[in-house]
């Protein structure tokens, strides 16, 4: 149901076959007609994104340059600055806040001729994996609303998913691209740390966060990487030199590539018998295709989630720190400044924020520092080093996604450990630093499922090959809500 | 009753003169409208990050060359964490177990001062206090501005290997005047450029372990730093000569009393959860870059003190005035160059008296100055050819200080050459001796105490026909020769 | 955890605290998984990508305009950001 590609879209609005404002209207009336269910989005910029789409027709009409992504709309988690706009984190404590600056993937995005259609919902301050720790409520999976789209980057996955924009960004630090992409069925892209700007994404954990695509296609989310992806001068762990070229390699098929099926994140006790079946057969799809697949150990994988539920809420605790009631957001009221302080984070703060909050300042308090977080970045150095030692011999690995396919809304709310642990396929890339997506293949129980193409660090070019095979061999059906 | 020892460390935060903010490119400068040089990353703006000035790590390592410190290969930046209201993300990003410096020292009079490390970070925002007096305690509420956020600071924390508020004075002397040589900063410590907390503590003379000691905080000045030693070490021999023990604590200098005061609140002890700061990349200083800082240092001050005795034949102390003021010395080198007659010394011993008083007194630096360094030049020749005696060149110096007009123009303005001409003198003489010749009289018949009040009556009245022109040297000369003729 | 919460500066409620330590105590449990493993002779890993010397030009830009900067604060005064009182100086 979700028609026209990213890539078709915007060469019939280059070529002037269609008008950007058409496109961008056809979007914004399904949103209107589903979103009430879904609550893909925090906010839809209907008003803009119609005076952006005249603006590239205008320029068609002249015969000026458009870009690569010319009337396309996209949607934008709500942690993506945008200058005069409200960026929520779905958080009571940012309501109302306008940044005065643009992210650099949103002057990319707008720089490529994307048409930014409003700001998706998420988990507050990307915490969490089923966007039900919003401060505006839930969003629904467009596949089974009764079912979490997944998170934290749920809202653009649903968006997505539900047809309201072809192409949307998402943020990953432990798996919230790639998750919720696997449970609303579109692709989702984690890329190398350092290759897509950082700048007026609002942090969560400052070395694991990481922007990528999500999409209906291979094709449209490598589109959409070449687009966001590159140096930037304002973040100063961006790497230099150019991004890794993605769409020229993405025909180029799987043949002599060596491909490993990670044992430790596939037959990991949660994961469920089709899922791991799933990832059985699309690896037959790339044997089928001339690659070679073995399986392979990644033995220190198993300490991912310990590590991330360390390192991530400790960052946290202190990116959060300024959301202090004096500058920007809210402010709730008291006698002086430390009380001022105190109530404004209690209000302001959703519970699954503080949890966090609390556990990484625990994990950096005097005395506990060695043992929790300075351990925690020692075994991220035993996860770079395993992987590093496999992707000697091989050039992508293969694992689910998730460990199951979309839960019941309020599954998993009353226990934070179960929801941390529905992120143990995606966290230790995210630990490395490496590249991984998730592509859409085959449904259990009607509900789609993912798998998890990994690759070393600035390895995009084998990983979107080996996904675009994964994606054309994938059963009927796979893809778009039903 | 036992002696004892004072034992002092100074923790010296230094502004950095860069011409923007460590971690973005807003303007840092003193004194501007309230948060007007602000942007993103220096207000803390949620997904904002920061990027090093490349000026402050090559300042950084100039100070790492003046202090012979060790630069280590790798240096990075931690978040020290706690909340503030002038810390635009409630945490300060500095450098913390890993710095830029390490090691280094300094010397002042022949005595070496250890210098354990010298670290970047950046500042915090000003606070105001309104109502209560502007001051904390009794305030209403405070205001913010951001402004100083984010400015470059190099904190420079010496060993405790200070015996007194004049050696802490005299450190806190050698290192504003080789930082400010170097060109790193501009160590105002009145526009908070340069702030200075001391760690004091005292024990029994000859005891090998250091007494507890106390942080104190809030010296804006050399005098209150060398006043606050003074009081904290009388107060702590107090204490522990009744018996009592000083606390480990941080004390607050209160200029007005002239007391230091405990900052003891009811808050808990810090915890600054120290981590690597994740949106910065370690700092690895190259061989390029240090070999750049390297051929770019200047002559230092206590080079250039030790040079300037040598070559100008002056005094310690007059060159250790020449350096310290800023651009003085600079000023008396560019004269020494211009000279066409007279000495080094003449120039040191007018830079340090006349002119350094004017400065004093205007405030005005060296560098601009009405009066050129040549112009000091024709002075200094003028008197050494004997056209103007040395309190004539006094008032010429003086105008031409505050006119900017040249010595020489003043000297023919006002007719002021000086008479040298024997001839001339010579026939003023012998008109006032024939015009007195009572007083000739007296003279020759005199004892010594009248021939030498008559011989200042005569000089006087020579003086007077020359309109003060006369040079004195040769006017007395002629006049001995005169009365002592048979 | 009350010492933890005021280093948070968050505001809990004794309720809050008591359903926090439960659960911190579950996730760290979790976590001592990865404290028992022999690490010594591992080097920490606090980016992943290993870049040195990130460096800007020392050249100004301009910055916010102020009115748009204080209009998102929750209160304001003579162009600075307002905040009560402050009960203790600068550590």
């Amino acid at each position: 149901m979700t028609g026209t590609s990213a890539l078709e879209l915007a060469a019939s609005v280059r070529t002037g076959a269609r008008r950007a404002r058409e496109v961008v209207e056809e979007h914004l009336g399904r949103i209107d007609a589903a979103d009430a269910e879904i609550h893909a989005f925090n906010l839809v910029l209907a008003d803009a994104a119609r005076e952006a789409a005249d603006a590239i027709d205008a320029a068609v009409e002249r015969g000026d340059e458009v870009g690569p992504l010319a009337g396309v709309p996209v949607a934008l988690k709500d942690n993506m600055c945008t200058r005069g706009v409200p960026t929520t984190c779905s958080s009571r404590i940012l309501d109302g806040w306008c940044p005065p600056y643009d992210a650099t993937v949103v002057t990319r995005l707008r720089a490529a001729g994307a048409v930014v259609v409003g700001k998706t919902n998420l988990d507050e301050f990307a915490m969490g994996s089923s966007t039900e720790n919003s401060a505006f409520g839930p969003t629904r999976n467009p596949h089974d609303v009764t079912r979490v789209p997944g998170g934290s980057s749920g809202g653009s996955a649903a968006a997505v998913a539900a047809g309201f924009a072809p192409l949307a960004l998402g943020s990953d630090t432990g798996g919230s691209i790639r998750q919720p992409a696997a449970l609303c069925g579109v692709v989702g892209v984690k890329p190398t740390y350092g290759v897509v700007s950082r700048y007026g994404l609002v942090a969560f954990a400052s070395s694991l966060d990481q922007i990528g695509p999500f999409a209906t296609t291979v094709a449209d989310a490598a589109l959409l990487f070449e687009v966001i992806a590159g140096h930037d001068p304002c973040d100063s762990t961006s790497i230099p030199g150019p991004a890794p070229a993605v769409r020229d390699a993405l025909d180029r098929g799987v043949d002599g590539l060596r491909i490993g099926i990670v044992d430790e994140l596939t037959d990991v006790d949660g994961v469920q018998r089709e899922v791991r079946d799933a990832v059985l057969a699309a690896a037959a799809a790339l044997e089928a295709a001339g690659a070679t697949v073995e399986r392979v150990s990644v033995p220190s994988t198993t300490y991912g989630v310990s590590a991330y539920y360390l390192i991530a809420p400790a960052e946290a605790s202190s990116n959060l720190a300024r959301y202090d009631g004096v500058r920007y957001g809210l402010r709730v009221d008291a006698s002086d400044v430390a009380t001022m302080n105190a109530a404004t984070r209690d209000v302001g703060f959703g519970r699954e924020v503080k949890r966090r909050i609390m556990l990484g300042t625990y994990a950096l308090s005097a005395g506990y520092y060695d043992a929790y977080y300075g351990q925690a970045q020692r075994v991220r150095t035993l996860i770079v080093r395993d992987f590093e030692r496999v992707y000697e011999t091989y050039d992508a690995l293969l694992s689910p996604t998730s460990p199951t396919v979309a839960f019941a809304l309020g599954a998993k709310t009353a226990d934070p450990l179960s929801m941390y642990l529905s992120d143990v396929c995606t966290i230790p890339t995210n630990l490395a630093g490496h590249p991984a997506m998730s592509v859409p293949f085959g449904r259990h129980d009607r509900l789609p499922i993912g798998v998890q193409v990994l690759a070393p660090a600035l390895g995009e070019s084998v990983m979107f090959r080996v996904a675009r095979v994964i994606e054309s061999a994938a059963p009927p059906h796979t893809g778009g809500a039903s | 009753m036992s002696e004892w020892e004072t034992v002092i460390g100074l923790e010296v935060h230094v502004e950095l003169a860069t011409a923007t903010k460590l971690f973005c490119s807003c303007v840092n400068e003193f004194g501007a409208e309230p948060n007007t040089f602000v942007c993103p990353v220096c207000l803390g703006l949620p997904g904002s990050l920061p990027v090093l000035n490349e000026r402050a790590v090559e300042f950084a390592l100039r100070v790492g060359e003046a202090f012979h410190f060790d630069v280590p290969e790798r240096s990075i930046f931690h978040r020290k964490n706690y909340f503030y209201p002038d810390m635009p993300k409630d945490f300060q990003t500095s450098q913390y177990d890993e710095p830029i410096c390490v090691g280094g020292f300094l010397e002042i009079d022949g005595r070496r001062i250890g210098i354990v490390r010298a670290h970047l970070e950046e500042d915090t925002g000003k606070t105001v206090h309104v109502g209560g007096g502007g001051r904390i305690h009794d305030a209403t509420h405070s205001l913010v501005d951001y402004n100083r956020a984010g400015v470059p600071l190099l904190e420079i924390v010496s060993e405790p290997d200070l015996r007194s508020a004049e050696e802490a004075q005299r450190y806190v002397e050698e290192l504003r005047a080789t930082l400010r040589a170097i060109g790193v900063s501009d160590v105002k410590m009145e526009e908070g450029s340069l702030r200075i907390d001391a760690n004091v503590s005292v024990r029994p003379v000859g005891a090998l372990e250091y007494g507890t000691r106390a942080e104190i905080k809030n010296l804006n000045s050399l005098r209150s730093l060398r006043r606050a030693i003074d009081h904290e070490v009388a107060r702590q021999i107090a204490r522990l000569e009744a018996g009592e023990r000083v606390e480990q604590e941080t004390r607050h200098w209160n200029e007005d009393d002239g007391q230091t005061h405990s900052m003891r609140s009811k808050e808990e002890a810090h915890d600054y959860r120290y981590f690597p700061e994740p949106d910065l990349v370690p700092i690895a200083p190259t061989s390029e870059m240090r070999a750049t800082v390297r051929s770019s240092m200047p002559e230092l001050p206590a080079a250039r003190r030790a040079r300037l005795v040598e070559q100008w034949g002056i005094g310690e102390h007059e060159a250790a005035v020449l350096v310290a003021t800023d651009g003085l010395a600079e000023y008396a080198e560019a004269a020494v160059q211009a000279l066409t007659a007279g000495t080094a010394k003449d120039v040191a011993n007018w830079a340090t008296g006349e002119l350094l008083g004017f400065l004093n007194e205007t405030g005005l630096s060296p560098q601009v100055l009405p009066l050129a360094p040549d112009g000091l030049a024709e002075l200094v020749a003028l008197v050494a050819d004997a056209t103007l005696s040395r309190g004539q060149a006094k008032d010429v110096l003086g105008e031409a200080l505050r006119d900017g007009k040249r010595p020489t123009a003043i000297v023919a303005d006002r007719g002021l050459a000086q008479v040298s001409d024997e001839s001339a003198l010579s026939a003023a003489i012998d008109d006032v001796l024939a015009a007195n010749a009572d007083a000739v009289s007296e003279y020759r018949a005199g004892d010594d105490k009248v021939r030498k009040k008559k011989r200042g009556f005569l000089m006087g009245e020579a003086m007077k026909a020359l309109r003060g022109q006369g040079n004195p040297q040769v006017l007395t000369r002629l006049l001995d020769q005169k009365l002592d003729a048979p | 955890m009350v010492h933890v919460a005021r280093l948070a500066r968050l505001g809990l409620t004794d309720d809050e605290i008591e359903q926090l330590t439960a659960e911190l105590a579950k996730i760290l449990d979790h976590a001592a998984l990865v404290s028992a493993l022999d690490t010594a002779s591992v080097p920490p890993t606090a980016h992943p990508v290993p870049l040195q010397n990130v460096l800007r030009a020392d050249t100004p830009r301009p910055g916010l305009d102020r009115d748009e900067v204080l209009a998102a604060a929750p209160a304001v005064e003579d162009h600075r950001f307002r905040v009560p009182r402050i009960l203790g100086e600068a550590p």
